[in-house]
């Protein structure tokens, strides 16, 4: 048994440590997301050029051959300063759809685009009625001759604005929530009868609503079986799950920095507020939450990949329920222990509460999966 | 016992329904209900609306301008109120200020003041926070000097609600240095345009204004403007605590915040059913409404308690514990309700200054904005662990 990072991974947390360092200030992030685009195409070709695009895609397909705890490495780092860039969209979703359903011509035409920074991907599996279901698809799919015809409307598609390319779950057979049937299909962005309407997320992210209105793709559009779109789906969304537990872990921790330096430094009744026993056992209780998720977040890196599906899943749903936990009580307490200041879109803390509550409204809440698990187990 | 209003009383609470109904601004109920940031004039027009009912000043004795309501009756005339689907007033007047000027005021201050909050034609802001003195207030900076027939102020207050929607500030100040730091505690009223007030806004994490910061520059308040003696400021603060720790109206805002969940709930699906009946939520939803019963019936305790005259005492705490768990938790379940739909969010349009649709069902949009906001429930007017610390003390005698 062995906890420790390789060397090789140690230099890979420093170099994204110190990226984060140097380009994510407060004060860098609120420029960056506040501006149009929503992110920086200077740091998207040093992504490129550190390796960080193409890391955890196979090596057959163009990409460096990483495994999930590279992957858990970046995000916890990219957590730590909220960083904004398309990364879990473009690499980790529709990324994840290729490494699992894509075929060998296709990862080889488009991992190393993405590797080299030139192209950016979308994953739309959500649609209005769908909640965190990932086999309820109205979208449909009909064959014509050789090609599909898309139609339908795809839901709060992360990084959807930036996309060059979407990757997109369409009915091809069975009623709307049957998991047989779906199908992933690879769409261009500029292709007649796609719209989209961008906007930016409550964690100063970007998303965007997906029409499409028959949509004509090739046949050889389609990322793994037809109407086997659910498996890979379902593996993708596990990975997405465990790229931002990780992400979510190193949120807390600089949460949790910033709440102990302030109830330490902060003083009411002629004493810094950090000696009140009251707040030490609240930050205690903070501290303790964010242990617990990562080590749960480690788990799902190490497990993720597991050829058992049934195993993964449960690692993921259990990974999802504990940072659900885990990041809603930190981001709430770290709120009330900060007081007004807290509360301030001025002051970092309450950006951190933001992204760790939308990361537990991503990919199934905690409700969803304790059920998930329960029904796994 | 009996926990029921009388036919009168809930008659009287149907006239006051009615009354909103017919009266409210449609554009006002719009903003209210999609929780769009309201103006200036919305809050003025609305609370001019209730004046000329009398009902602005609701909590008012009849000999003082109010309509002299009973205590049940004030508790069921802002209730309507709110669940009409009326915005909350700025009521610093109206609570603060007028009760205040009621007990300490000289006749003049109370000519001069009291008859422009009866009708809203003065909006009062409530100054006493400050960048080191929160919960610890007593540690309060803002310093008042004595110059001939005017006191000089220099300082800042911070969290004032709605001081950009107020014309006059009810402020704390420090006019002596004392040994014990309550003791050099006095009591201005700040009008907001004097030369030398500068009111910045603080935008709170839902991306709206409800809160400011003043920097007083030797600003100039005629001694006419202090209310009470010199030294007397924690003294009136003390007893206007009593007043702002009856929360009881928040019973009222809970139970629309219930209806409105309820209806995310029953129109939400999950696999097709609604996420009402989904389980897990189904339970989540039911405890908040036993919650909600418990501080419901705290609060009717404390009014017939008030009724009778008897101390309402630490039950206060209490409640106001309760009642802002029960807000917080509301808020919160309407924004897991809307799962990826709790996402989408653009300032503008929160703040009324973009006409786009909005993203996902029109209902779900507001619902992570009030969550945020709903954070500050157990932070403004006490935090909870102030409140707690008040019951150790006082009521556990720890």
């Amino acid at each position: 048994m062995n906890f420790e990072l390789s060397e090789d991974q140690v230099m890979l947390q420093e170099s994204v440590n110190r990226f984060v360092q140097n380009n994510y200030s407060f004060e860098q992030r609120r420029k960056i997301v506040g501006a149009d685009q929503g992110y920086s195409d200077a740091h998207w070709a040093q992504f490129a050029e550190l390796g960080w695009l193409g890391m955890a895609f196979p090596e057959a397909a163009g990409g460096y051959g990483g495994t999930p705890v590279e992957t858990m490495i970046v995000m916890e780092e990219f957590g730590k300063g909220l960083v904004a860039e398309p990364f879990v969209s473009t690499v980790v979703l529709a990324g994840g759809a290729l490494v699992h359903g894509g075929s060998d011509a296709q990862q080889q035409a488009l991992v190393p685009q993405i590797a080299e920074g030139k192209l950016k991907m979308a994953l739309a599996f959500a649609e209005r009625q769908s909640r965190y279901n990932l086999a309820d698809v109205a979208t449909t799919a009909k064959k014509s001759g050789g090609d599909y015809v898309l139609s339908g409307a795809k839901s709060v598609v992360f990084g959807a604005p930036s996309a060059d390319t979407f990757i997109v779950s369409a009915r091809t057979a069975g009623g709307q929530r049957d998991t047989a049937g779906v199908t992933l299909f690879l769409v261009d962005a500029n292709a007649p009868g796609v719209a989209v309407r961008g906007y930016p997320t409550v964690d100063g992210m970007r998303a965007g609503e997906v029409t499409l209105t028959d949509v004509k793709v090739a046949g050889d559009a389609v990322v793994g079986a037809v109407d086997g779109g659910f498996d890979v789906l379902d593996a993708t969304i596990d990975g997405a799950i465990a790229a931002t537990a990780a992400e979510a872990v190193g949120a807390m921790s600089t949460l949790n920095d910033m709440t102990l330096e302030y109830i330490k430094t902060r003083e009411q009744f002629g004493q810094p507020i950090g000696k009140f026993q009251v707040l030490q056992h609240r930050m205690v209780d903070m501290f303790i939450a964010h242990e617990e998720a990562k080590s749960m977040a480690m788990m799902a890196a190490m497990r993720i990949d597991d050829a058992d599906a049934s195993e993964r899943r449960k690692a993921a749903s259990a990974t999802k329920v504990q940072i659900a936990k885990s990041a809603r009580f930190v981001g709430q307490q770290a709120i009330q222990l900060h007081g007004g200041i807290g509360m301030t879109d001025e002051y970092a803390a309450g950006h951190y509460f933001k992204r760790l509550t939308m990361i537990d409204r991503s990919f199934g809440d905690g409700d969803f999966h304790l059920a998930r698990f329960g029904a796994l187990s | 016992m009996d926990m029921n209003f009388t036919a009168d009383e809930l008659a009287f609470q149907k006239k006051v329904a009615d009354f909103v109904e017919a009266n409210l601004p449609p554009d006002i109920r719009t903003k209210v209900d999609r929780g769009i940031e309201l103006t200036r004039d919305d809050f003025a027009r609305w609370m001019r609306i209730l004046s000329t009912q009398n009902l602005a000043a609701v909590n008012w004795d009849k000999k003082d301008g109010g309509p002299g309501l009973s205590i049940a009756q004030k508790f069921l005339a802002e209730e309507a109120i709110f669940l009409g689907g009326a915005p909350r007033m700025v009521h610093f007047g109206t609570r603060m200020v007028g009760p205040v000027l009621l007990a300490f005021g000289t006749p003049e201050q109370k000519a001069r003041y009291l008859p422009k909050i009866i009708a809203s034609e003065e909006i009062w802001c409530q100054g006493y926070s400050e960048p080191q003195a929160g919960s610890d207030l007593a540690q309060l900076q803002c310093s008042a000097k004595l110059d001939g027939d005017h006191y000089v102020v220099n300082g800042v207050k911070i969290w004032t609600s709605y001081a950009h929607c107020a014309d006059r500030m009810f402020t704390l100040v420090r006019t002596s240095k004392e040994p014990k730091k309550q003791d050099g505690i006095t009591c201005l009223l700040i009008d907001l345009k004097a030369p030398g007030v500068e009111i910045r806004p603080i935008i709170t994490l839902d991306g709206k204004h409800h809160f400011n910061q003043e920097f007083l520059t030797d600003v100039r308040v005629p001694v006419a403007d202090r209310v009470g003696e010199e030294g007397e400021g924690w003294k009136i603060a003390k007893f206007l605590l009593g007043h702002e720790r009856s929360n009881a109206s928040y019973v009222s805002i809970n139970k629309r915040n219930l209806k409105k969940l309820k209806d995310i709930a029953a129109d939400q699906r999950v696999d097709g059913a609604r996420l009402a009946d989904e389980p897990a939520f189904r339970a989540k939803l039911s405890e908040l409404e036993i919650d909600l019963q418990a501080a419901a019936t705290m609060a009717m305790r404390q009014l017939a308690s008030a009724a009778a005259d008897k101390p309402v005492g630490q039950e206060a705490s209490i409640l106001k514990i309760r009642v802002m768990d029960a807000l917080k938790r509301g808020h919160e379940l309407m924004m897991e309700a809307g799962a990826y739909y709790a996402q989408p969010f653009e300032q503008a349009q929160i703040r009324g200054e973009s006409n786009a649709s909005q993203i996902g069902p029109d209902y779900l949009y507001r619902m992570t904005p009030d969550y945020f906001e709903s954070r500050a429930m157990s932070i403004a007017g006490g935090s909870h662990e102030i409140q707690k610390d008040i019951l150790a003390k006082r009521a556990l005698g720890l």
